[in-house]
C-alpha cells in the first residue's frame, strides 16, 4: 500500500464546498482521508503556505496528434498540461484526420496511456470528417469513450445538422461544444472588428458573428431539450445571451480562455500573430463582460484553447499565421495574476471553474477531493512569481502573447492518480 | 529649412528613425522635417531632373509582393537619382509559392547586402514584421489598407505647395476609405499638421467609428464640399472587397463623383488630389481630372522628391 501525505496546506474542494488548512492523504491512488497526522507514510509534501487543489481540468486542448505531431503531440501536449497543473484534459478532434471513428478516439487513449502523464478524454466529432453534412457515429463514439462532441476548429454551421446532433446526443446525456461564428460576418477577417482594426486596416470578425451563433444554440438547444456549451466565449453579447438563457433554465453552459479576459484588440497593433486567435482578441468592453459573467457564474468554465502552432507557421504574414495560441502552461498563473490579486474572483470561485465545473459539463468523475475519489491533486504556489519563457514550455510550441510577461502563481506539484507527475523546477 | 542637400551628407539630428513604416507614429515635426527635406531636393534637382551621390555605394532592394507600377518606379529613381544602386524583387502572388517564408525572402535578399528594403505587401503589418526580422532599413511602400507613408506625404507635400500650409485647412478624402491605405496615411499626416479632415463616402466605406480619432465623418458630398479647401479622391478598390459595398457604380458615380456641376458649389481655389489610378467617371469626371483644379500630376513630380527625402533621411541613420 503506498501512502502519500500533504501536509499543512490550504485544501480547497469547491465540489465539497471544502476550504481549511489540513493534512491530507492518498492512499494506493485514491484519497483517503483528511487531518491525518504525519506517521510513516511513504511520502510526505509539505504544503504549508500553499493552496492543494483537486487536480485542474482543462476541457478545451487541442493535442494536434494525430497529424500535426510538428505543432504538438499528445506526450508534449500532456506534459505541457502537467507543467500548468492540469491532471485531466478534454482534446479537440479536429486532426488529420479528425476524431471521427472509435479507432481514432482508441488511438488517443493508446498515446495518452504510453505518454503516461495526466488523463486524457476525447470530444469527437458532431460530423462525419468534420464536414458538417451527416452526423458522426455518435453512438459509437461514445462507447469508444468519447466524452462529448464537436466540430471544433469549426462551427457545426448546418443548424438542421445542429437540431439533429442535440435530439440524438441527449440519449447518451452528452453535451454538444460548439465554436460559435457565422463564417459570412468573418471571412477573410483576422481580428475583431472595431476600432483598431479600422486603424490597421486589418479585416476584421465582427462581435455579431459569435452573438448570431450563440443565440441560434441557445434556441436550438432549448428547443430540442439538448446540452449546448458554448466554446470559448468572448464577446459580451454572448455572455449576457447565456446569461437569460440560464434563467430560463436551458441546458447551457459556457467557458472562457484566459487571453479573453486579459488582452484587448488593442494588442494587434504591433501585429504580432501570437496575438491571432479565433475567436479574437476582443474590445474592453467584452473583456468586462467576460469578467463578469466570470463573477456571477454565467460563465462555468476557464479553459486554455490551447492551440499550438510550429514557429514556422506563425512567423507569416499576419492573414496566413494560423489562429490560436499555446495556454496550458500560462492558464493557472493568469486566473491568479488578473482574477484573484485583484479580488475579482476568490480562490475558490477560480479553483472550481477549472475542477468541479470542467468535470460536470463534460460528466467526468473528476475534479473533486471527495474521500474516494482518484488522488489528482494540484499543489499551488499562490506566491511565486515566475516570468514566462515560452522556449522553456514543455510544450513543443511556443506561440504565446504572454512571452516575457511577469505573472504570480504556479503549479508546485501535480500528482495523477495518487502518483507524484510533475514538480515545478525552482527556477 | 536650411538643409541644402546637394552641399551637405549628414541628415539633420532630428532625425533618428531607422524605418518608414507609416505616419501614424510620426510627429509633426518628423512630417515637416521630411516635407522640407524633399522641397530641397526637387530645388537641387530642378524637378528631379538631375542626379545627385548622395546615397552613393547604398544599395535599396525594391520588395513588391502586390502589382504596382507608380510607386516602385518612383522609388526607383528617387534611389537612382540619388546615386544608390536598386534591386528589383517582385514576387507575383505568394511568397510561400516554392515553399520558402515570407521572412526567409526577405533574409535572402539582406544577405545580398542591402542597406534598406522598399517593401509593398497585402497584409497590414508585414513591413513591421520586416522590420523586425531584417537589420537593414526598411520602408513601407504600401502594406495592405494599412499606410502607405509617401503617399500621405506627397499628398501633403502638394497641398502645402499650392496653398502654403497645412493648418487650418479642411481635407475631405471621398470614398473608399474601408481600404485605402492612402487615406490612412493621410489621415495621420493632415491632423498632425493642423488639418480638420472629413471622410466622405458611402456608410459601407466610412465607419463612424473614425470619429474616435478627431475626424469628421459624413455620407453626403454635396453637404460638406462649400467647406472643403482640398479634396482627395480616393478610387475604389473592387480588388480588395469580398461584397459589393454599394448597389451599383453608376449611383456611386451619381452620390459622390466630382464633376463639373459639383466643381460650381466647391470653394473658388478648391484643389483636387486623386493618388491614382484613377476611374475617370467613378471618382471624378475628366474634365474635373484635367481641370485646372487638378494637381493630379504634381502628386507625381512630387512623389519622387518625397522618397529621395525619405530615401536620404534613413540611409543617414545606418
Amino acid at each position: 500500500m503506498s501512502r502519500i501525505l500533504i501536509e499543512g496546506g490550504r485544501v480547497i474542494d469547491p465540489s465539497q464546498q471544502l476550504d481549511r488548512v489540513t493534512n491530507l492523504l492518498i492512499e494506493d491512488g485514491c484519497i483517503a482521508g483528511y487531518d491525518v497526522a504525519a506517521n510513516g507514510q511513504d511520502l510526505i509534501l509539505d504544503a504549508r503556505g500553499k493552496i492543494v487543489s483537486p487536480g485542474l481540468i482543462d476541457i478545451h486542448v487541442h493535442l494536434r496528434e494525430p497529424g500535426r505531431e510538428e505543432d504538438e503531440t499528445i506526450a508534449t501536449g500532456t506534459a505541457a498540461a502537467l507543467a500548468g497543473g492540469f491532471t485531466s484534459i478534454a482534446c479537440m478532434p479536429n486532426t488529420e484526420p479528425p476524431l471521427d471513428t472509435q479507432a481514432q478516439v482508441e488511438f488517443v487513449h493508446h498515446q495518452a496511456a504510453l505518454a503516461d502523464n495526466c488523463n486524457v478524454y476525447v470530444v469527437a466529432c458532431v460530423s462525419r470528417n468534420r464536414e458538417g453534412k451527416e452526423l458522426a457515429e455518435i453512438g459509437q463514439l461514445v462507447q469508444a469513450g468519447a466524452v462529448g462532441f464537436t466540430d471544433d476548429g469549426t462551427p457545426v454551421y448546418d443548424a438542421e445538422l445542429m437540431r439533429r446532433a442535440f435530439e440524438y446526443s441527449s440519449m447518451f446525456d452528452k453535451p454538444i461544444l460548439n465554436h460559435a461564428e457565422v463564417r459570412e460576418l468573418t471571412s477573410g477577417g483576422v481580428m475583431h472588428e472595431g476600432a483598431v482594426s479600422l486603424l490597421l486596416g486589418l479585416a476584421g470578425m465582427p462581435a455579431a458573428a459569435e452573438d448570431a451563433m450563440v443565440a441560434r444554440d441557445i434556441l436550438l438547444a432549448e428547443a430540442t431539450g439538448g446540452r449546448i456549451h458554448v466554446m470559448h466565449i468572448s464577446t459580451q453579447g454572448s455572455v449576457e445571451l447565456v446569461r437569460r438563457a440560464k434563467r430560463r433554465n436551458v441546458r447551457v453552459t459556457t467557458e472562457v480562455c484566459p487571453h479573453h479576459f486579459t488582452l484587448t484588440d488593442e494588442c494587434l497593433r504591433t501585429f504580432d500573430s501570437n496575438c491571432k486567435m479565433s475567436p479574437p482578441l476582443r474590445a474592453a468592453r467584452d473583456v468586462a463582460g467576460c469578467i463578469e459573467g466570470l463573477v456571477d457564474g454565467t460563465i462555468d468554465v476557464i479553459c486554455t484553447d490551447h492551440a499550438p502552432h510550429a514557429l514556422e507557421k506563425k512567423m507569416q504574414e499576419l492573414d496566413r499565421a494560423p489562429f490560436g495560441i499555446v495556454g496550458l502552461e500560462t492558464a493557472l498563473a493568469l486566473v491568479v495574476t488578473k482574477l484573484i490579486e485583484p479580488g475579482i474572483l476568490t480562490w475558490p470561485q477560480a479553483i472550481a471553474k477549472m475542477t468541479i465545473n470542467p468535470a460536470r459539463v463534460l460528466g467526468l468523475e473528476k475534479g473533486t477531493l471527495a474521500i474516494g475519489a482518484d488522488a489528482d491533486v494540484t499543489i499551488i504556489d499562490p506566491q511565486r512569481k515566475w516570468q514566462v519563457d515560452a522556449s522553456r514550455f514543455a510544450s513543443k510550441s511556443s506561440n504565446s502573447p504572454f512571452n516575457g510577461w511577469n505573472l504570480t502563481g504556479r503549479a508546485e506539484t501535480v500528482l495523477v492518480g495518487g502518483r507524484v507527475k510533475y514538480q515545478a523546477p525552482q527556477n | 529649412m536650411s538643409t541644402k542637400v546637394g552641399e551637405i551628407s549628414a541628415v539633420p539630428a532630428a532625425w533618428t528613425r531607422r524605418h518608414l513604416l507609416g505616419l501614424e507614429d510620426l510627429s509633426a515635426e518628423e512630417i515637416t522635417l521630411i516635407l522640407d527635406t524633399a522641397v530641397s531636393f526637387k530645388e537641387a534637382t530642378g524637378g528631379c531632373k538631375k542626379k545627385l551621390s548622395s546615397l552613393a555605394g547604398r544599395t535599396c532592394a525594391n520588395l513588391f509582393f502586390e502589382n504596382s507600377t507608380r510607386t516602385r518606379t518612383s522609388f526607383s529613381l528617387a534611389a537612382r537619382r540619388l546615386g544608390a544602386d536598386t534591386v528589383d524583387f517582385t514576387a507575383s502572388g505568394s511568397s510561400l509559392s516554392k515553399g520558402e517564408t515570407f521572412i526567409d525572402t526577405a533574409k535572402n535578399i539582406e544577405a545580398m547586402g542591402i542597406d534598406l528594403v522598399v517593401v509593398r505587401h497585402r497584409t497590414p503589418g508585414t513591413p513591421h514584421l520586416l522590420a523586425q526580422n531584417l537589420s537593414c532599413a526598411v520602408i513601407n511602400a504600401g502594406d495592405g489598407p494599412h499606410e502607405h507613408p509617401t503617399q500621405g506625404l506627397l499628398d501633403i507635400m502638394t497641398i502645402r505647395e499650392q496653398l502654403g500650409s497645412i493648418k487650418g485647412l479642411t481635407v475631405a478624402l471621398v470614398g473608399d476609405i474601408a481600404h485605402s491605405r492612402t487615406a490612412r496615411s493621410n489621415i495621420w499626416g493632415l491632423k498632425k499638421l493642423g488639418a480638420h479632415v472629413i471622410l466622405c463616402g458611402p456608410s459601407t466605406l466610412v465607419s463612424p467609428l473614425w470619429r474616435d480619432v478627431g475626424v469628421e465623418v459624413s455620407h453626403d458630398l454635396d453637404k460638406i464640399l462649400p467647406r472643403c479647401d482640398v479634396l482627395n479622391l480616393l478610387r475604389i478598390q473592387f480588388e480588395r472587397q469580398t461584397t459589393m459595398p454599394f448597389p451599383s457604380v453608376r449611383e456611386y458615380a451619381l452620390l459622390y463623383a466630382m464633376n463639373s456641376e459639383r466643381l460650381a458649389k466647391a470653394k473658388e481655389d478648391i484643389l483636387i488630389l486623386a493618388p491614382g489610378p484613377i476611374n475617370r467617371g467613378v471618382e471624378l469626371t475628366p474634365d474635373v481630372a484635367d481641370g485646372p483644379h487638378s494637381v493630379i500630376l504634381e502628386q507625381v513630380t512630387n512623389g519622387l522628391a518625397v522618397r529621395m527625402a525619405v530615401l536620404w533621411l534613413i540611409c543617414g541613420t545606418l
